[in-house]
């Protein structure tokens, strides 16, 4: 197990979610005739101005509200996402400008599929743990692709999760420690330059998902002398509704204790987001004494897991800035045609 | 090719940086150079609230190059709070979402593709009626 030599705690958080849902069953009535059961009710679809980058300005904007810190006082602001709106240019630079931290600031994009986000999560508690920076900004952002009647498409959505990490002593969260377990698996991957990944296919749930979830989730409740009761709620990543829920009772955990984090039934899965989102969903709920235990996956493939333990500083923080439940609250939906629009995925010659 | 005047925005449109008058404190928006007759040092850069009421609105239905795909989709003015009305697109809304004096917060998202696939993409404010009203 990881841990700094100074403690770290999360000290501001924020989500966001985008206006917009396509239904699960309108997805279904492109490609299957409506037939056949749909993995998540609904997911979240990005408006024709939103993309990673400026999703992930929102969420950082509440997770500074929460910090109550000024923006110049971040020293690393990191995006983990595998949709950057360019293949060279970081997002990092243009969300810094707009949070007000540039230009003594180190910014970056993180790139580990769906674990993109944990990654910079990660790294931070590094940096601010060994001292180099008081405060940083780690973000899990995507507007996740699909190749139209692919079953991905059914749940690749969009949104963005944000964490500033600082010192133990100002967190509404501490972080009792960090694991991260990875090997070379070919479970998912997408080439560069082309516009949807593929699977890997036998790979995608035994050898992938569960085997690097379990693995860290193990060792970090090992590493801490605990078992799924002691944690009053979890959060794993979510590619659908079942692989969450599956993991979670091989531990042990129940339906209650990864209930508020649980998130893709109502937006899909938003890959480098979903694993800091289901935790903002869970820290909006939270009181003070109770643990969280979080485990991200990315494929390629790896997982990092952490385990919270919430202050008395968050029912002040919390209230500084909306919680996740008023974005899932504004849901407006759009057909396909809509969607296939805003998705650029109309050719028009 | 204007990069560059979208370059020279970026603090006014990402993160709706104004100025403020040292000494009378009024504020301002977009930031302005200093007329001849003033010191350079009169004015201080000052980042706006974000929060406005609407002055009017309009929906356009005939959008201009580069806008096109959006249609249609309110603009309005906008009062801000700090004084100055601006000028700004609405998004998250339509139409029947809207009334004249209804308080809206600012947004920083995508306001144009500059074209074809090396296009730069242009961001800046818009605003949208409040999340939490």
């Amino acid at each position: 197990m990881m841990q700094p030599n100074r403690p770290v705690g999360i000290i501001g958080y924020g989500a966001y979610v985008p206006r917009y849902r396509i239904a699960g069953k309108e997805i279904a009535r492109m490609w299957s005739d409506g037939q056949g059961g749909v993995p998540v009710s609904a997911k979240s679809v990005p408006g024709p101005d939103e993309d990673t980058i400026t999703m992930s300005i929102e969420a950082g904007r509440h997770a500074l509200r929460r910090a109550g810190i000024s923006a110049e006082e971040l020293r690393a602001v990191w995006v983990g996402s595998e949709s950057h709106p360019y293949s060279v240019k970081p997002s990092g630079t243009l969300v810094s400008e707009a949070l007000g931290t540039t230009p003594w600031i180190s910014a970056a994009d993180w790139e580990f599929a769906c674990k993109a986000g944990s990654e910079a999560l990660t790294a931070g508690i590094g940096m601010v743990g060994s001292g180099m920076a008081n405060y940083i900004l780690a973000i899990g952002a995507d507007t996740a692709q699909g190749r139209p009647g692919d079953a991905l498409e059914a749940t690749a959505s969009a949104g963005a999760g944000a964490l500033i990490l600082g010192p133990a002593d100002q967190a509404l969260a501490r972080i009792e420690g960090a694991i991260s377990y990875v090997t070379d698996t070919p479970d998912f991957f997408r080439r560069a330059d082309r516009p949807y990944p593929v699977h890997g296919h036998r790979f995608t749930g035994e050898p992938a998902y569960f085997h690097h979830v379990r693995s860290a989730t193990a060792r970090l409740l090992e590493g801490l002398g605990r078992s799924a009761k002691d944690f009053t709620y979890a959060v794993f990543h979510q590619p659908n509704v079942k692989f969450p829920q599956t993991m979670a009772k091989q531990f042990g955990f129940t339906d209650a204790q990864i209930e508020p984090g649980l998130l893709s039934p109502q937006i899909g899965n938003t890959y480098s987001a979903i694993a800091l989102m289901g935790l903002c969903a869970t820290l909006d709920v939270a009181k003070p004494g109770d643990t969280i235990l979080v485990a991200s996956y990315g494929s390629g493939a790896g997982s990092d897991a952490y385990a919270l333990v919430v202050t008395d500083a968050l029912l002040e923080r919390r209230k500084r800035a909306p919680l996740l439940a008023a974005y899932l609250e504004r849901q407006v939906f759009v057909d396909y045609a809509i969607y296939v629009k805003w998705r650029n995925e109309l050719v028009i010659e | 090719m204007d990069y560059a005047k979208h370059w020279r925005q970026k603090a006014a449109r990402y993160r709706l940086e104004g100025q403020r008058h040292r000494t009378s404190g009024e504020v301002r928006f977009p930031p302005q150079s200093p007329t001849l007759a003033e010191d350079a040092n009169e004015w201080e850069p000052f980042n706006l609230s974000g929060q406005g009421e609407l002055y009017s609105f309009s929906v356009i239905r005939q959008a201009p190059l580069g806008y096109d795909q959006n249609t249609p989709y309110p603009v309005a003015l906008v009062k801000l709070a700090e004084g100055p009305l601006i000028t700004a697109q609405l998004t998250d809304c339509t139409e029947a979402d809207l009334s004249i004096g209804q308080p809206v917060e600012m947004v920083t998202r995508r306001l144009k593709d500059t074209g074809g696939k090396d296009g730069l993409l242009i961001y800046g404010y818009k605003f949208r009626p409040l999340l939490n009203p």
